[in-house]
């Protein structure tokens, strides 16, 4: 049986095609195909979240996902992210908070903070550390992370 | 308390940025994910990918090994053993000469004759990728002979039991006993003699970038290049050199973006020296980066202590005396070149440290035994010697009656005291228990919290409150390791360097991982030399580039490896004055740089800017008179000596409710008061007093390395082993008392560690007093419901 | 941690896909969400020469109202179930279940009917499923058929579809009137999976409880109907002693398996903590 297959998708905005292993998983894709080593692996089973990114409008674990899962899907990673400007506000806020140390989780924390406050803008301490218990930070403490996506929030506007 | 050094050059610099909340400038790069961590260097389509056969057993001698299969499958470029390793390599052995006594067997980059741990890395292969390295590893049969199991450190030293290495004899790696004053006399004269066992359990660092290493070895020019995520470049330098019979010069380690270590990158794993090793014998890049399950298993693991302890008290609540029996299994070698002796050195040096007291005893058992490797994990020995020494003070004011905060202050060494010595004889240079406790209790408002936890007792709320009090070693001397004849250098340098358009250069020994290094120095080296730290450019991590350092550990950087750069700073500022002085015939004296301009010291009027004093010494020297040779460059080293370590203080509290129905606990509050001297940056230092916290936290309610008995990890993967996670855990507030170290001018000590020292502490105190109402009490890490159950007899 | 090598298809119709499975049999899996064969294959725990990726097979995935009561298709996202009105107000045990699974990341991704297929015992739609009475519609070579959750999960994750087969959809009958539904679970941190949990499904008469189900997960092989502590509540109205009760009863009908976070007695002694705390409130 032929163990290859052929897939094209979006990354970022730019078509990529490959033929590359079934087995390959999406942030191995991204990083070894695409050379996009802004999503990090951490743990590979799908407990820690370095790897998270962006598919179709939702966050996915790139560890518990096919490249081939994604032939034809729309991806986003931390690099396109930081390209289009649309997380700037969380990244200023985490750099002014200290709220990343080694940046290793980072990528993965930042991506689902931005899909947070797609679903739930107003989210209390609680929430928002509900909404990234899957992603793990050995270094912060988490604490500066709640901190930081509420000071990006107090500064469009939202609630503090 | 006197500044003993009147020279506060540093602290008084017009436009400093000590003290200021400066950010990071590694930190965008990183939120960017445009960072560079080893996995992510390329160095093209000819680099092999090593994956290990690991051994399934805990103890077993390795016969012969089928390769064919592995040799033959695709994409394969080597199957290696560890006898061929052994060709080009030569062994290491954990020990250090002033942990007298302190034995273990010879190390190879991959065993000759036995494995001695589950995961132990026994075979090599190397394959175009990854994932054909691991095909290929299914495919290497071994013949084992099973050999029975050494677990239990209780029993490691009965005759019985299998002798891991027979070459030393049995099974005691070290034995210490240390015994100060006249401990019989105070037990005489105590009211009272409290005994309690403490038992804290396995943990690993659980970095969330795993250990990795990729090595080019170019026979051309004799060069080995290692790209590397290790805390300390120079010492892996030293060590590969050594080991694989290679000159120091012409071995560049590179440690760029580190995705944490807390102690677990800085120590020589077979697993690593096996993939230089390849890089060697296949003339190619080789890369190593272990997966989540090899991680758990190879990477050290810490703590698993267990401790006896005891405490003498008289009734007016003055502690005379502590005691500890000390037992911990390190696995089957000590590790190189730390040893595994320091973490129950440092519970035997470090017990009762923040109490005044004279009399004092201890022994520390450290045994081999078939699990993974121990070695030292951030805060080595401290969250043991602390939750010992907290929990005994603790029962003493148990058993005179005292509320925990007032037999505090009653035995906490005064703030007026210092200088002095530990019962251990250990010096302390200015210290501040009593203000710092004072402030902690003003913080968390003691009694109003106090008479919460009571009222809600009442209504079947059971909360608790926890105090720890702690001191923290920092900035390690040459005593440390250098003593021992390790090659670890407790020195550090800096070289700073003004460019031709007036920005500045600088290098650093000094190594980032996330604690916030680069932010430090830069803080530090703009206010020295008087520029903003936009017009640094700071330089770590590779030895090519970087003066001779130590690296990261210990929480030594900012202390150390600041006080060098602060000094390199100053010398190039003189520099660049000199020069200045030159072009405008005007005394240096009478010169500053401030902002980034030559002013005049007096009015502060501008003179000439950087720009123009790089321009003309470099491009322009013939306008300068006869006889002047600018020199714009400047190195300098500092090591500490008057004192072995610099001590840090502070104080702890955890407030924590029980679910006596489920066993859950619930974090509710948590608070620190540190007390690290000169507080360069407030928000770094709070952030790593959090972080440690809660790595404190997670060996306090979750973390465990659990073993069965034939030597099997049965949690070895993200999803057994409980770090702590977001949702449960709480905000915690960070206060701070300021008693700089005279030996420096920067007068900082370190703060890495402090979180993590006290944190468990904090929590066993406020657990326990939760559960004082059911006579409950439990002193064995992690806290976890079941355990709570059991001891509220629920189940 | 890389899976062993595998070949991969996605078939675009159901048909296809039952062929697919058909043709390959026991190498074959099929891939749906993915969120928990993806770790099984990167840990090489399994190792199926063939995935067939039921992803793009239309009219799997959505909730839709029928006549019997509602439909969630095998290929609904977690997060698509957990924001839907429908079973908020149609299968609330459901919805009170959706938070506790994982992560969001990982609700993204997994799928209604994979955590079916897969009949973790720890995991909580299996439960909800036995404790709603739903029924799972299942299709194969030789047409459709359905089952009830009861007859589905058979043992450790091991379920009444055969070889070739897939589950379809998720038929959850409609609510009797004064039925309510309670659900609770204990882990050791948010998301993990649940030490163990309660899912209970109970007729509620001016405050006297009838008939009922009380399935608890974590607790065994699969999920665990207790019938006869359940039993216990017919004809009561809540109090301290039938809470004791009823915990007494649990001890005796449940028989826990043992892991490193919790032993058989602490599993006993917490089902009755759970039924109290989940069961008091639904009598008020």
């Amino acid at each position: 049986m032929d163990s290859t297959v052929e897939i094209g998708l979006r990354v970022n905005g730019e078509r990529a095609t490959r033929r590359i292993e079934a087995r390959m998983n999406l942030v191995d894709f991204l990083r070894e195909e695409l050379g996009l080593t802004g999503s990090h692996v951490g743990c590979e089973h799908g407990v820690c979240g370095a790897c998270t990114v962006r598919v179709d409008g939702r966050i996915v674990r790139g560890c518990l996902m096919l490249a081939a899962q994604a032939d034809g899907a729309d991806v986003w990673t931390i690099e396109g992210l930081s390209d289009t400007g649309e997380i700037r506000d969380l990244q200023e806020a985490f750099v002014e908070r200290n709220a990343l140390q080694c940046g290793y989780c980072t990528p993965g924390m930042l991506l689902t903070l931005a899909e947070l406050r797609e679903r739930n803008p107003a989210a209390s301490r609680q929430e928002i550390r509900e909404f990234i218990s899957g992603n793990y930070c050995r270094c912060t403490g988490y604490e500066a992370i709640v901190d930081a996506f509420e000071m990006a929030r107090q500064r469009q506007g939202g609630p503090s | 308390m006197t500044d003993l050094i009147a020279d506060r050059w540093l602290l008084d610099r017009p436009n400093s940025y000590i003290g200021r909340s400066v950010p990071r400038p590694n930190a965008p790069r990183l939120a960017e994910g445009r960072g560079a961590f080893v996995d992510d260097i390329e160095t093209g389509g000819r680099t092999g990918h090593a994956a290990f056969v690991r051994s399934p057993h805990a103890h077993a001698r390795i016969g012969s090994i089928d390769a064919e299969a592995a040799r033959a499958a695709p994409g394969v470029i080597a199957v290696v053993t560890g006898r061929e390793l052994a060709e080009i390599h030569d062994p290491w052995v954990g020990v250090l000469s002033h942990l007298q006594g302190l034995k273990s067997a010879p190390q190879y980059a991959l065993p000759l004759e036995t494995a001695t741990w589950q995961g132990e890395a026994v075979v090599a292969v190397v394959a175009e990728s990854r994932a054909r390295a691991e095909d290929a590893v299914e495919l290497v049969k071994i013949d084992w002979e099973v050999l029975p199991a050494v677990t239990d450190a209780e029993t490691a030293l009965d005759p019985a039991t299998t002798v891991i290495h027979e070459s030393l004899g049995d099974n005691l790696a070290w034995r210490r006993n240390a015994d100060f004053g006249d401990i019989e006399a105070a037990y005489a004269e105590a009211d009272h003699i409290v005994e309690e066992t403490y038992v804290f359990a396995r943990h690993t660092g659980v970095c969330v970038e795993p250990r990795a290493i990729l090595a080019d070895w170019n026979p051309g020019e004799g060069q080995l290049t290692v790209w590397h995520n290790n805390q300390c470049p120079h010492m892996v330098q030293n060590i590969l050199a050594t080991h694989f019979r290679l000159d120091e010069h012409r071995v560049r380690v590179i440690a760029r973006d580190v995705g944490g270590s807390f102690g677990i990158k800085v120590h020589t794993y077979a697993d690593e020296l096996a993939t230089v090793g390849l890089s060697l014998l296949l003339k190619r890049p080789v890369k190593f980066v272990a997966d989540r399950l090899e991680s758990f298993l190879s990477d050290i693991h810490a703590r698993d202590q267990r401790v006896q302890g005891k405490v003498a008290v008289k009734d007016d609540g003055t502690i005379l005396a502590f005691e500890i029996d000390a037992l911990s299994g390190i696995g089957p070698y000590s590790m190189y070149p730390r040893t595994s002796g320091i973490e129950s050195n440092q519970i035997v040096n470090l017990t009762g440290g923040p109490y005044a007291f004279d009399h004092y005893r201890a022994q520390a058992t450290v045994v081999f035994q078939n699990k993974n490797m121990m070695c030292q994990y951030r805060a080595v020995g401290h969250p043991v010697k602390c939750a010992v020494t907290e929990g005994l003070v603790d029962a003493a004011a148990r058993a005179t009656g005292m509320d925990p905060a007032e037999i505090r202050r009653r035995n906490l060494r005064a703030d007026d005291s210092y200088p002095c010595k530990s019962a251990q004889g250990l010096p302390f240079e200015n210290l501040s228990h009593q203000e710092s406790l004072a402030k902690l209790l003003d913080a968390m408002d003691y009694d109003a919290l106090k008479a919460e936890r009571d009222a809600l007792r009442t209504e079947g709320v059971y909360r608790g409150i926890g105090l720890a009090s702690f001191i923290e070693v920092t900035n390690p001397s040459a005593m440390f390791y250098g003593v021992g004849g390790a090659r670890i250098s407790a020195q550090d340098g800096a070289t700073m360097r003004l460019d031709a358009r007036g920005n500045v250069f600088v290098a650093t020994g000094a190594t980032e991982q996330g604690q916030g290094m680069e932010a430090v120095i830069s803080q530090v080296a703009a206010t020295a030399v008087g520029v903003p730290p936009e017009r640094l450019k700071i330089v770590t991590g590779d030895t090519e580039h970087t003066p001779y350092g130590g690296g990261t550990w210990a929480s030594r950087a900012a202390g150390i490896g600041g006080e060098a750069v602060a000094q390199a700073g100053r010398a190039l500022r003189q520099q660049i004055l000199r020069a200045a002085a030159v072009m405008l015939q005007e005394e240096a004296e009478n010169l500053d740089i401030r902002g980034g301009v030559v002013v005049e010291r007096a009015s502060g009027a501008e003179r000439i800017g950087l720009d123009e004093v790089g321009r003309v010494c470099y491009y322009r020297p013939d306008t300068l008179p006869d006889g002047f040779q600018s020199e714009l460059v400047a190195t300098r080293h500092y090591v500490p000596r008057q004192y072995p370590f610099a001590f840090t203080n502070g104080a702890q509290a955890s407030y924590l409710e029980v679910d006596v129905e489920t066993g859950f606990i619930s974090l509710l509050d948590h608070w620190c008061i540190e007390d690290c001297g000169t507080v360069i940056n407030p928000q770094l230092v709070d952030e790593q007093i959090r972080g440690g916290i809660v790595q404190g936290l997670g060996g306090a309610l979750w973390e465990q390395c659990v073993y069965d008995s034939d030597g099997q990890m049965l949690n070895a993967n993200m999803a057994d082993y409980l770090v702590p996670m977001a949702a449960e855990l709480p905000d915690m507030r960070c206060g701070h008392v300021v008693s700089p170290t005279f030996e420096s001018d920067l007068g900082a000590k370190g703060v890495g560690e402090a979180g993590t020292c006290g944190a468990p502490a904090a929590v066993m105190n406020a657990l326990n007093d939760a559960l004082a109402p059911f006579a409950a009490r439990l002193t064995d890490m992690p806290f976890t419901p079941q355990k709570v159950l059991r001891a509220l007899g629920k189940i | 941690m890389k899976p062993a090598p595998f070949a991969y298809v996605r078939p675009a119709s159901l048909e296809d896909a039952i062929a697919a499975l058909d043709e390959h049999g026991e190498d074959s899996r099929i891939l749906a969400g993915g969120q928990s064969l993806m770790a099984t294959l990167n840990m090489r725990l399994s190792a199926p020469e063939i995935l067939v990726d039921i992803g793009r097979v239309p009219d799997l995935a959505g909730i839709e109202e029928t006549d019997a009561g509602l439909r969630i298709g095998a290929m609904t996202r977690h997060a698509e179930v957990e924001a839907s009105d429908l079973v908020a107000s149609r299968a609330p045990l459901i919805a009170s279940a959706m938070p506790h699974i994982a992560h969001p990341a990982v609700r993204n991704c997994g799928t209604f009917g994979g955590s079916i297929a897969l009949a973790d015992p720890a995991a909580e739609l299996p439960a909800c499923a036995v404790a709603l009475g739903a029924r799972m519609t299942i299709a194969g070579k030789g047409g459709t058929r359905t089952v009830d959750a009861d007859a589905f999960f058979r043992g450790l994750y091991e379920t009444a579809l055969e070889p070739g087969e897939v589950l379809t959809a998720v038929e959850v009958p409609g609510i009797g009137a004064g039925w309510k539904s309670g659900f609770m679970e204990l882990a050791r941190r948010h998301g993990d999976y649940a030490m163990i949990g309660l899912a209970a499904h109970v007729e509620v008469q001016d405050g006297r409880f009838g008939q009922g189900r009380l399935v608890f997960f974590g607790v065994g092989e699969r999920p665990v109907c207790a019938v006869r502590s359940a039993a216990l509540l017919d004809g009561e109205s809540w109090s301290d002693a039938l809470g004791d009760r009823i915990a007494d009863a649990l001890k005796e009908e449940l028989d826990p398996s043992e892991d490193l976070n919790a032993d058989a007695p602490m599993r006993r002694h917490l089902a009755g903590v759970l039924a109290r705390r989940v069961l008091a409130p639904l009598a008020a």
